[in-house]
Formats: structure tokens, C-alpha cells, sequence
């Protein structure tokens, strides 16, 4: 049993307020993403955790043992450094061994775990050679399987794929959810990157400015985004944002897009007659004919095919741009004048003050601890 | 490749060499001096051929020296024997402290760190003279004057200083995310400080002991002061090659050669743990 429990974290650095009253919990076996923009706290947080930095507050509980005064080498946690962290004196395999070390096995049984990790990392060919020697792929799985070795009850991943190239990082966004279930480790995994946030995570807590902003699975983020923020930084392309008045009239809620009135069935009264800011993602939108009801006449500025989908710049007729985005082979316009539906149900709206997405439920009160 | 026609390679190579000429000069001039005998020395014009002779060694080694007033005795060996066991100790006590001294600064900053670690550097601030009288006064008092343990511990304002602060300045450049890697492992700080710190600051350590040993090797005033014949290194035991029938230029130059010696090889031997770029490819960025 490894579940990972924060009450109530705080910690400052000088006057500034780096995690501020933070409470978690991760279940057991689960692997929860920390998402968020640089400085968002999520480093200090699983540096927090590992116990080589200490909290000024609150309490940190690993497997429900009070583990906020006890020191990093006795936590248990495995971690993975964004930069590595390799001890560029020891060769790859003394590099993976020092956990087992630590735990004096015997040279039978270290030359055996440090072997079989690095199979399955696939670095077996390059166990003697130096830090230096090594491409930043074979870095980074071998500061992977120096934090698999021991078998960790609990894996924190500090952003592992940053530093490595495209190819690379798409085959270990591909690789790491099944060594990780297989594991069976409750893993605290940091990214800067949505995709891999998506592909990777049971849950994903979004932070900013040292407080989770929103919790939830990663299909609840992308649909129910609990601020405009959030909606920006999930999805590629990014979300299309409209400043918009809903009003209501007999056959429901309604905003007005470019004289087009565009029913949202799911829209909440509270957003009637409010500044807010519509939220629509690019596949949300669709080229129809002009007769079709709700059609939105727009021009198109350019097109852009990126492999499996094809995203389109049209601008409305009173000037905003939007972008729409449509599976590759699916007929479309790529000039001059064409018609765009929204599909109302997965627009999103925004209070235009606030950020926040009117009528979201997951407003839960992070800050003062009940996360779960 | 840059390209560099012949003239500039004839101008680069005359140029190296009068550098070379200027600063090797004194040193071959001392090495030819030992080999002669202060008549040649001081011949007027100085002549490039002679006799060699190993007279001045001889002399050094087997302690009599002999003047035109009659044989002294002289204790080189012994001198150049406390250089060798003042500098040694002095250098390791200052290692043993300065080095876990200098980690604790690097890594931990705590209430007046700096406060103190820059009135240890502020020890090289004073001149040794000004230190020297009250020095003196309060050794004689504590029964330190002219032991071994006194001058080492002098000594200290020499090298621990340098250490400390050259030292920290190599802990510093490792990576915490390193060390936090190898206690995440599970190993103790001290392990940490063992098996990472020490061996990626190696290079920085072998410098600063390099350097130390050579400031204390060279020191004069301390031991001039501080010590008497028995217990004096050979930068003040050469004062006695300056006898009343005249200046003894030839075991000088010998004596010169000898106490280099340690120096030179010590530097020779430590080249190789001075390279630089053990730590590359540790962290990405």
C-alpha cells in the first residue's frame, strides 16, 4: 500500500508563496499528472514529497504513515529527474544499482535487478558506459530505471520526457503506461506537455501559482474545464474563444454569432443575460452548406493540413478569427466562402470576468483540502 | 583550420621562444649555479663551459659545509625534511577541516554562513607581520613557540582559507538534483558526501591542496619567527648559506634545486587529477 495523502502544504521561499495550502490524495496504484505552466509549484511539490526539501506546513502522508519529518532516505519513493541527474562518475549500471545498494543486496541479486530493468528499458547494451557516453535517450531510461530498480511503492516523475527528442518522447508516451500499470507503483507524474498529461494520466491536478485549479480524469478536463485557462492549455489546436451575451427565447438558451442565433441545450440559466466568453473547440465547429439552420458565414484565410486532421483560419463577417478542425479525407473548404454549424452541446461558457466556466460542477474547494 | 602563412608561423615561433627564454632563464641559470663552485660563479665575464661538480650537494647532504674560514655545519636536510613534514601535515589538517567545512557552506545556508566564511577568507587579509608579534607573545605563553604543532597550526591561516574557499566553490557547481538523487536511493548524507560530492569535486580538491601546499612550502615569515634551527623549513634555513667569508652561491643554487624538487613533482603528479570536465554529461541543460 503506497497511497500518497498532502494535508494542507505550504511553502515559501523568502516572501514568496510557492504551494499555497495544498491537500491531495493519490489512491493506491493510481497515477495522478501534475499539470501545469513553469512555476506552478509542481517540482517543489514532488521535491516535497521525495523529502529533500521540507514543507513550512502541513502534512505529508505516504501508505498513511506520517512521512513529514522523516528523512528522503528512508521515504522508499523512486524519482526521476527532468535533468537526469546521473552521477557522471559511475557507469550506467553502477548508476541504477546505487537503490540497491542502499538496501545491501547481494551482488547476485543487484546484478540481476539492475539487468532485468535495463532489458526492459532496453539500455542492456549500454550498462559500462559512462553518463557521457550515452545519448539523451539512454539518459533519460537509465535515470528511469535507476528510479524503477528498487521496486518503489511510490514514483514520482519529474517532467522525464523533457529533455529528449520528438521521436523519443512520442515512443515513451506510448511505453511508460504499461511499465508503470505493470509496476503496479503509485506513480506522481509532472509535465508541461497536455498530451502527454492526457495519455499518461488516471487523474490530472492542473496547477497554478502553487494551488491545483482543477482534479479530475483527463476526459473531464477537456470536457469541463473549470476556467477559460484551462481550456486554453488542453487541446491542439486551442480552444477558439467569443465574447459573447447568451439570452433565451422560446426554444432555449442562445448566443448571438454573427447574427446567427446558435442554441446551447445544455447551457445553465445562470448564464442568461451575462458577459461571457464562449468556449468552442475547433472540432466542435463543422463546414456546411448555406441553407443549413445555424449555418455561420465566414471566410477562409488558410488551411493547414497536419497529418491526421486538417485545421482551417476562417474569419466571421465581423472579423474574429476561429479556427476548425476536421478528421483528414472529410470534404471541406480551403478558400474563399463557406458555412460553419457549431454543435452546441460542447460549447463551454465562460463568466468574461472571472474565467471561471459558469455552471461547473467540479468547483471544488481545493484550497481547503477535501480534493478527492 | 585557421590558415597562417609562413611568416606569421616564423614571428609566432620567435615570439614563444623569448617567452620561453625570459621566464626558464633564471631556473637554468640556478641549475647550471649548483654545479659549480663559487670561484666559476663569480668569474668576470660568467662563462657558460665548466667543470661540473657535485661538490654543492655533497655538501648539502652531508651537512658540512665547507668556506674558506673553515667547515660549518649546516642542516639542510633537516630543513628541507620539516618543509616536507610542515607542509604535509598542514595541508591534510586544512583537507580534513576546510573540505566538510566547504560542503556545509555550499549546501547549506544557514544563519551567518557567509559571516563566516568570509572571516575566514578576511584571515589572508592581514599581513603576516602584523599577526606575527601578538602571535608570538601568545605562543610563548601557551608553550607553542618553536613546537611543530604551533607552526601547523599557523600554517592553517594559510591553507585552510584557500581550501575553503576554492573548494565550496566546486561543491557548489554540482547539481543538488545529484546528491538528491543518490539520498532518494536511499543512502545517508554522509554517503552522499562520500561516494557523489567528494569524487565529482575531486579535481577542485586536488587544486586547492596543490595550491595550499605550495603557499605553505614557500612561507617564510611564520617559520622565521615562530621556529628555531631544529624545527625551521628550508626557505629560512637558507639564510645560513650567507656566512661571514661570503655568500655560498653555489649550495644556494643547489639548495634551490633540492627544495623545488617536492614542488615540481607534487605539481606533475596532480596534473592529471586537475581535468577539468568530469562532470559533463551528468545533468541535460
Amino acid at each position: 500500500m503506497a497511497s500518497l495523502e498532502l494535508r494542507k502544504i505550504v511553502k515559501r521561499y523568502k516572501s514568496q508563496t510557492v504551494l499555497d495550502n495544498l491537500s491531495l490524495t493519490v489512491a493506491d496504484g493510481e497515477t495522478l499528472v501534475l499539470f501545469g505552466p513553469s512555476g506552478a509549484g509542481k517540482t517543489v511539490l514532488l521535491r516535497l514529497v521525495a523529502g529533500v526539501i521540507d514543507p513550512d506546513e502541513g502534512k505529508i502522508l505516504i501508505g498513511g504513515d506520517d512521512m513529514t519529518d522523516v528523512d528522503a532516505e528512508f521515504r522508499g519513493v523512486g524519482m526521476a529527474f527532468q535533468n537526469f541527474a546521473l552521477f557522471p562518475h559511475m557507469s550506467a549500471f553502477d548508476n541504477i544499482a546505487t537503490p540497491l545498494q542502499a538496501k545491501r543486496s547481494s551482488q547476485g541479486a543487484i546484478k540481476a535487478g539492475v539487468e532485468s530493468v535495463a532489458k526492459l528499458l532496453k539500455i542492456a547494451h549500454v550498462l559500462s558506459h559512462k553518463p557521457r557516453a550515452l545519448s539523451n535517450g539512454q539518459k533519460q531510461r537509465t535515470a528511469l530505471a535507476r528510479a524503477l530498480v528498487g521496486s518503489p511503492p511510490l514514483l514520482l516523475l519529474d517532467d522525464p520526457l523533457r529533455n529528449v527528442d520528438a521521436k523519443l518522447r512520442f515512443e515513451m508516451r506510448l511505453e511508460l503506461p504499461r511499465l508503470l500499470a505493470d509496476r503496479g507503483a503509485t506513480v506522481v507524474y509532472v509535465t508541461q506537455d497536455y498530451k502527454e498529461a492526457m495519455a499518461l494520466g488516471d487523474r490530472i491536478a492542473v496547477m497554478a501559482q502553487g494551488v491545483i485549479r482543477q482534479l479530475g480524469t483527463p476526459e473531464q478536463i477537456y470536457r469541463e474545464p473549470a476556467n477559460i485557462e484551462i481550456a486554453r492549455l488542453f487541446g491542439d489546436p486551442t480552444i477558439n474563444l467569443l465574447d459573447v451575451k447568451p439570452a433565451r427565447d422560446a426554444r432555449g438558451i442562445y448566443v448571438g454569432l454573427s447574427n446567427v442565433q446558435v442554441y446551447l441545450p445544455d447551457a445553465p440559466g445562470t448564464a442568461v443575460g451575462r458577459d461571457c466568453i464562449i468556449g468552442l473547440r475547433p472540432e466542435a465547429l463543422h463546414f456546411v452548406d448555406e441553407n443549413e439552420p445555424g449555418a455561420i458565414p465566414v471566410t477562409v484565410e488558410a488551411e493547414t493540413p497536419l497529418n491526421e486532421k486538417i485545421v482551417t483560419l476562417v474569419r466571421t463577417v465581423r472579423g474574429r478569427e476561429i479556427l476548425v478542425s476536421r478528421p483528414a479525407g472529410t470534404p471541406g473548404r480551403s478558400e474563399g466562402k463557406a458555412h460553419i454549424a457549431v454543435d452546441g452541446k460542447s460549447a463551454l461558457l465562460f463568466d468574461h470576468a472571472s474565467g471561471e466556466r459558469i455552471g461547473s460542477k467540479n468547483v471544488l474547494n481545493l484550497r481547503s483540502g477535501e480534493a478527492a | 583550420m585557421e590558415h597562417t602563412s609562413l611568416l606569421e608561423r616564423i614571428l609566432r615561433g620567435a615570439a614563444l621562444t623569448l617567452v620561453v627564454i625570459f621566464f626558464m632563464f633564471p631556473i637554468v641559470w640556478i641549475f647550471m649555479m649548483s654545479f659549480q663552485t663559487n670561484e666559476t660563479i663569480l668569474r668576470i665575464p660568467p662563462q657558460l663551459v665548466f667543470e661540473p661538480t657535485l661538490a654543492n650537494y655533497t655538501a648539502l647532504i652531508t651537512g658540512k659545509l665547507m668556506t674558506a674560514a673553515g667547515t660549518l655545519d649546516i642542516a639542510f636536510m633537516r630543513n628541507l625534511w620539516n618543509s616536507v613534514f610542515l607542509s604535509v601535515t598542514s595541508v591534510a589538517v586544512s583537507l580534513l577541516l576546510g573540505v566538510p567545512a566547504a560542503y556545509a557552506f555550499a549546501r547549506h545556508k544557514f544563519r551567518g554562513s557567509e559571516d563566516i566564511a568570509f572571516t575566514l577568507l578576511s584571515f589572508r587579509f592581514a599581513p603576516a607581520l602584523l599577526v606575527l608579534l601578538p602571535l608570538t607573545l601568545y605562543f610563548q605563553k601557551l608553550g607553542l613557540a618553536n613546537t611543530y604543532v604551533g607552526l601547523i597550526w599557523v600554517y592553517q591561516l594559510i591553507c585552510l582559507p584557500l581550501i575553503l574557499w576554492i573548494v565550496r566553490g566546486y561543491f557548489e557547481d554540482i547539481p543538488a538534483d545529484i546528491e538528491y538523487a543518490y539520498r532518494i536511493g536511499g543512502h545517508s548524507w554522509f554517503a552522499t558526501f562520500r561516494k557523489i560530492a567528494l569524487p565529482l569535486a575531486g579535481p577542485g580538491i586536488a587544486a586547492a591542496g596543490l595550491l595550499a601546499f605550495i603557499f605553505a612550502w614557500n612561507n617564510f615569515v611564520f617559520a622565521l619567527v615562530l621556529a628555531s634551527a631544529d624545527k625551521q623549513p628550508v626557505t629560512v634555513g637558507a639564510l645560513a648559506f650567507i656566512t661571514s667569508s661570503g655568500i655560498q652561491y653555489g649550495q644556494i643554487s643547489a639548495a634551490i634545486v633540492l627544495s623545488i624538487t617536492p614542488t615540481l613533482a607534487l605539481a606533475l603528479y596532480a596534473q592529471r587529477y586537475l581535468v577539468e570536465g568530469l562532470s559533463l554529461g551528468a545533468v541535460k541543460g
